[in-house]
């Protein structure tokens, strides 16, 4: 089961963050912070994975890309295959690819419910679910299609004392 | 795609629906973006939390607005900052119609929330409603959100919405339908345990998609219950089989490599059914022989396919052909340049291994460069494969190795498990005592604060008791060089605390054992390790333990003793230590400088920590002494059993001073105290102090016994019926202590101790029985790693259990045993039962502090004990010295003697008393000389 999907830039910001099981936002912090301070002081050309029981207890293992100024991070435990993790994200970053054209860190700040709806089409509930760029590119074009037609019409700014005063 | 490629752009331009819309929020990103240090982007982020608060609260925030402040708190939650208060914004959103705004409340809130969280039971009827939703993109924004928002309650009223939608006509929704049902058994097994025959439905579904996603499920289950599941074996070799052979619509090929993600959850699953079952595993070698065949290995995927047929060839029943296959993928994944094929390579090694053990030898030299490569991640990788390959003919090489890895890392997580490691394998295959103790000694001095405690005992005890009776010689060789070794290392600044600890043990133990080394010298030497380490107590405590036993070898031997000037500084120091155990200790060592050599030597004999001690459970030795107080007008002991049945008859007597609530809720968690769980706190677990007085924390020293107990009796009457409802069972199963005589309360309450000591000394690793067995040609590394295979791992593992159990270490200490204050096991709840393990640590914890502990109460029941005990005469003398200095050293309340008459049960009290203090933290700061007073009449 994969655990977490993080990508950070290579100053240690935080871009995104998912984590399979909830945690509380302290944990996350730290959580980054530590897989950050590791992946920092990685040298180049070694291999893609480390062994991190440290930080997400036993088993869990981890595959970084680094694309630019971004790592890609997935957390995963020992039913799933080091390889193939990287090869997710391989199929992350090519669907980002396709969605922004040449993706940069830039469309991934601003377009924060994008990238989730894309990692959500890819990964479900800490498991693989489509690994098809196509499908899922399909995916989130019909829900941008469909964001965007109710988006026009709620342009215009209705009143919502209605669900404040259900307070 | 040209019209996604814009869409993209315009939200990257947050010209519409995108994520910044605003300019502030644009603004925002920008200047955390900017910001140059953790502060001034705490700053930044903390005003917009100002910000987003006031603005939540305007009336009347049209939904786009809304939108974008959820937006900016998911952002502001991800930086690590508080976004609570706009919890309940999202869940609102989550009601929306629009589907836009409904999914950004369902990210949100998945983002936001914990399945715990108060605020779901306000999402779960949308979720029903979304589930039941015509359009389906709705639907599976709502699956989503059940992954994360459900919890074991609330399963229930989704599943049947979910369970319906595993016909579904979309098929991205019935895959979400099965991951969901998939997280549901997760979370809560029992709830979804009749739907599970859906997920074998599901696997024979139109979609490869589908059939893709109920293989998730499908894992899980087979590996909790891998029997009822063999069914399925010749149905997942053959949607294997149509997976390599291209069946499957294009769409799905990656890279080239059909379905590659199916074909790696199939194989997992084979492996999990193939596992130890022959016939299983002969219906799956025709196609892991195609896979090998026809993998591409020059794609990453190709790669992960050939790992996993690996792995899955290592739990399986494997053909010969097949082993032979995954070598030849094994050696090209570690011929390759690539440090993840390398890597994967030493992994696969490593579980071949297990199978054909000399498959390693033909990868010699491809491992030994994976064990010097820089990279962090394949060089651990190696020394998990050398730990499996372990051996007595290599284990000299590895843990070397090892050792030097360890020294140079700084990542404490590893460097405690890589110490754990070569303390393991070096226990194991050690070829001789003196190269396990120079192994030793390195962990201890590199690694010295993460290794385990046990660690530690275990060095000391292997150096007590050797290589056995039968061989005096060496043992006394072995001891040499120990003390040789730590007279060198003891002067290297800033040694681990446990080290220390075993030094001193070491040299107190056997520092002058052989005539080389002179008592003074030795001395001098613990001296400095005390004055070196002052801020460290337990360091403290062995160093004065260990110059005591000098001494009393010294003594015992008829030598002058000279007490070193610094010596005597030290222990004038330490006599007013704020510690009771050092001052403890300091006043025993002052004690025993003035016994003569006959009582010194049967409270500190040479060498004696390994001797067998027989215990009194009956304290039968201690009858005379009961006819003799009874003689003199002393009441008889009366149990608590009937003590809790006559209540106002305990009014009279001073023992029950046990405290009140005690009564109601203390329980059979006393009565064994397990050592595992003992924090290992150094000040209490050094010496059995029999605490200082309760009285003169709790009371002024003048006040008398009695007062309190009249007190304390008034209110256990009141809390009579508590008991009543409470005790009763309690005290039954406690009598075992109540029901003897008085004075045998200490003994048998410390009973326990010696239960656990004796038994935890069993699991003794097999020194004795390694020979040593060198090998000849270490100088090529690799030849000594991969060569001369003698015996198999496995086979020494097994072996080793069944090695003599040691013969009792602490011969001494049992004896000495009722000092330790053991709280008898009616003595409260108030926390932890750290008091009364404290002295059913480790055997040699307490060893180490007993031996030592001829202090004036402990040394006086220790020739109590020995009196009876049929052991060799002592003189009264001895006694009546110690107590003399007894009642020196209490001199700073004196009033606590007075109530003292001769009671066994008072000494109960006390210890009671003593357990009390200590379990309300109180650190004590005198001596309880009322304890042994009880005893000694």
């Amino acid at each position: 089961m994969i655990k977490a999907v993080m990508m950070m830039n290579t100053q240690g910001k935080p871009r995104l963050a998912k984590f399979y099981d909830f945690l509380p936002v302290e944990k996350q912090q730290e959580l980054i912070r530590g897989v950050f301070s590791v992946l920092s002081s990685r040298p180049e050309n070694v291999s893609n994975f480390l062994e991190i029981d440290s930080l997400f207890g036993p088993d869990s293992r981890l595959v970084y890309k680094h694309y630019a100024t971004l790592y890609f991070v997935l957390v995963f435990d020992g039913s799933e295959n080091e390889l193939a993790m990287l090869d997710l994200i391989q199929v992350l970053v090519e669907t980002l690819d396709k969605c922004f054209s040449n993706v940069c860190e830039l469309d991934i700040v601003f377009n924060y419910s994008k990238l989730h709806t894309v990692l959500d089409e890819i990964v479900f509930g800490g498991q693989v679910l489509e690994t098809r760029t196509d499908e899922v590119m399909k995916a989130v074009e019909e829900i941008s299609k469909l964001e965007a037609a109710s988006n026009s019409i709620s342009l215009v700014p209705k009143s919502v004392s209605g669900w404040r005063g259900g307070r | 795609m040209e019209q996604l490629k814009t869409i993209g752009r315009e939200l990257a331009m947050g010209s519409q629906g995108g994520f910044g819309q605003s300019k502030e929020f644009l603004d925002l990103v920008k200047s955390i973006g900017e910001a140059r240090s953790k502060a001034e982007e705490d700053r930044i982020v903390l005003s917009e939390i100002d910000i987003l608060k006031r603005k939540l609260l305007e009336p009347d925030i049209p939904k786009r607005k809304m939108k974008e402040y959820i937006i900016r708190l998911v952002y502001i939650e991800m930086l690590g900052h508080d976004a609570s208060f706009g919890y309940i914004h999202a869940v609102k959103m989550t009601h929306d119609d629009n589907l836009l705004l409904k999914r950004t409340g369902y990210l949100a809130v998945t983002l936001f929330l914990n399945e715990d969280h108060d605020l779901i039971i306000l999402i779960v009827n949308t979720i029903q409603k979304d589930l039941r939703s015509d359009n389906y993109l709705v639907v599976c924004a709502a699956l989503n959100a059940i992954c994360r928002l459900i919890n074991e309650e609330t399963i229930p009223a989704v599943l049947p919405q979910v369970v319906d939608l595993l016909n579904h006509q979309k098929e991205a929704v019935r895959k979400k339908a099965i991951m969901a049902l998939h997280r549901f058994h997760r979370k809560s097994p029992s709830s979804v345990s009749h739907l599970i025959s859906n997920f074998r439905k599901r696997l024979c579904d139109n979609d490869p998609g589908v059939m893709g996603a109920t293989l998730c499920p499908l894992f899980d289950l087979i590996s909790e219950d891998v029997a009822s599941y063999k069914d399925l074996v010749s149905s997942f070799v053959s949607i294997l089989k149509q997976v390599t052979e291209r069946r499957l619509p294009k769409s799905y090929d990656y890279h080239q490599m059909p379905a590659p993600f199916i074909q790696i959850k199939l194989l997992k699953i084979m492996a999990l059914l193939g596992s130890g079952d022959k016939s299983a595993s002969e219906i799956m070698y025709m196609v892991l022989g195609d896979l090998f065949r026809k993998c591409d290995s020059s794609t990453n995927i190709g790669n992960a396919i050939l790992y996993e047929c690996i792995r899955c060839i290592s739990c399986i029943i494997p053909s010969p052909k097949l082993l032979e296959a995954a070598a030849d993928a094994i050696s090209k994944f570690l011929k390759s340049d690539s440090h993840n094929l390398k890597y994967m390579g030493i992994d696969g090694l490593g579980r071949l291994i297990k199978i054909s053990p000399d498959i390693a030898e033909q990868h010699q030299l491809a491992v030994i460069d994976c064990l010097e490569d820089p990279d962090d991640t394949l060089k651990r990788k190696t020394f998990e494969l050398l730990y499996k390959m372990t051996k007595s003919s290599n284990v000299e090489v590895i843990v070397d190795r090892m050792i030097d890895y360890m020294i140079s890392i700084n990542d404490n997580h590893y460097k405690t498990e890589i110490a754990s490691r070569c303390v393991e394998l070096a226990e194991q295959f050690a070829p001789s005592n003196q190269w396990f103790i120079q192994i030793m000694n390195k962990v201890f001095e590199h690694a010295g604060d993460l290794v385990n405690i046990k660690v530690a005992h275990n060095l000391m005890r292997l150096i007590a008791e050797g290589f056995g009776e039968d061989d005096d010689d060496a043992d006394s060789k072995l001891r040499l060089s120990a003390v040789e070794s730590y007279l060198q290392i003891i002067s290297e600044p800033k040694l681990p605390s446990l080290f220390l600890q075993v030094i001193s043990w070491v040299l107190g133990e056997y520092g002058t054992a052989d005539g080389k080394y002179s008592a003074s010298y030795i001395s001098g030497k613990l001296c400095d390790v005390a004055d070196a380490y002052s801020s460290d107590e337990t360091v403290k405590g062995y160093a004065v333990s260990a110059l005591m036993k000098i001494y009393a070898f010294e003594i015992a031997s008829g030598r002058k003793v000279d007490v070193l000037p610094e010596c005597q500084s030290l222990i004038e120091e330490l006599l007013a230590s704020h510690s009771t155990d050092l001052q403890q200790r300091a006043y025993e060592l002052q004690a025993l400088l003035a016994l003569d050599a006959r009582a010194v030597e049967s409270i500190l004999p040479l060498d004696a920590s390994c001797e067998d001690i027989e215990v009194d459970k009956d304290l039968s030795f201690l009858n005379g002494y009961i006819q003799q107080a009874i003689e003199s007008g002393a009441q008889p002991y009366i149990s608590e059993r009937e003590r809790s049945g006559m209540l106002e008859t305990t009014d009279y007597h001073s023992q029950d001073h046990h405290e009140v609530p005690p009564h109601a809720l203390r329980f059979e968690a006393y009565e064994r105290p397990k050592p595992s769980s003992v924090p290992t706190q150094a000040s209490t677990e050094l010496v059995p102090v029999p605490e200082p007085s309760y009285y003169s924390e709790a009371h002024q020293p003048i006040s008398t016994s009695s007062v309190s107990e009249r007190e304390s009796s008034e209110i256990k009457l009141r809390l009579d019926g508590v008991k009543q409802k409470w005790g009763r069972p309690s005290y039954q199963s406690s009598t075992s202590a109540s029901s003897t005589p008085p004075q045998a309360e200490n003994g048998t309450s410390s009973h326990p101790d010696v239960g656990v000591g004796s038994s935890s000394l069993k699991p003794r690793s097999s020194y004795e029985s390694k020979k040593p067995e060198i090998d000849p040609e270490k100088q090529r590394l690799a030849a000594s790693l991969f060569g001369g295979s003698s015996s198999s791992r496995s086979d020494r593992k097994s072996s080793s259990g069944g090695h003599k159990p040691a013969k009792g270490t602490a011969s001494k200490p049992p004896k000495e045993n009722p000092i330790p204050v053991q709280p008898p096991p009616d003595l409260l709840d108030f926390g932890e039962p750290t008091a009364t393990s404290v002295t059913a640590t480790d055997p040699f914890k307490e060893l180490e502090g007993l031996m030592d502990s001829s202090s004036q109460d402990g040394g006086s029941t220790d020739v109590m004990g020995l009196y009876s005990d049929a052991a060799p005469v002592t003189t009264t003398t001895s006694v009546d010295s110690l107590l003399s200095e007894l009642s020196d050293s209490s001199k700073g309340n004196p009033g606590t003697y007075q109530s003292q008459t001769s009671k066994g049960p008072n000494s109960k009290e006390a210890l009671e008393k003593d357990a009390l203090v200590r379990q309300m933290g109180v650190n004590p700061t005198s001596q309880n000389p009322t304890l042994f007073k009880d005893l000694l009449g």
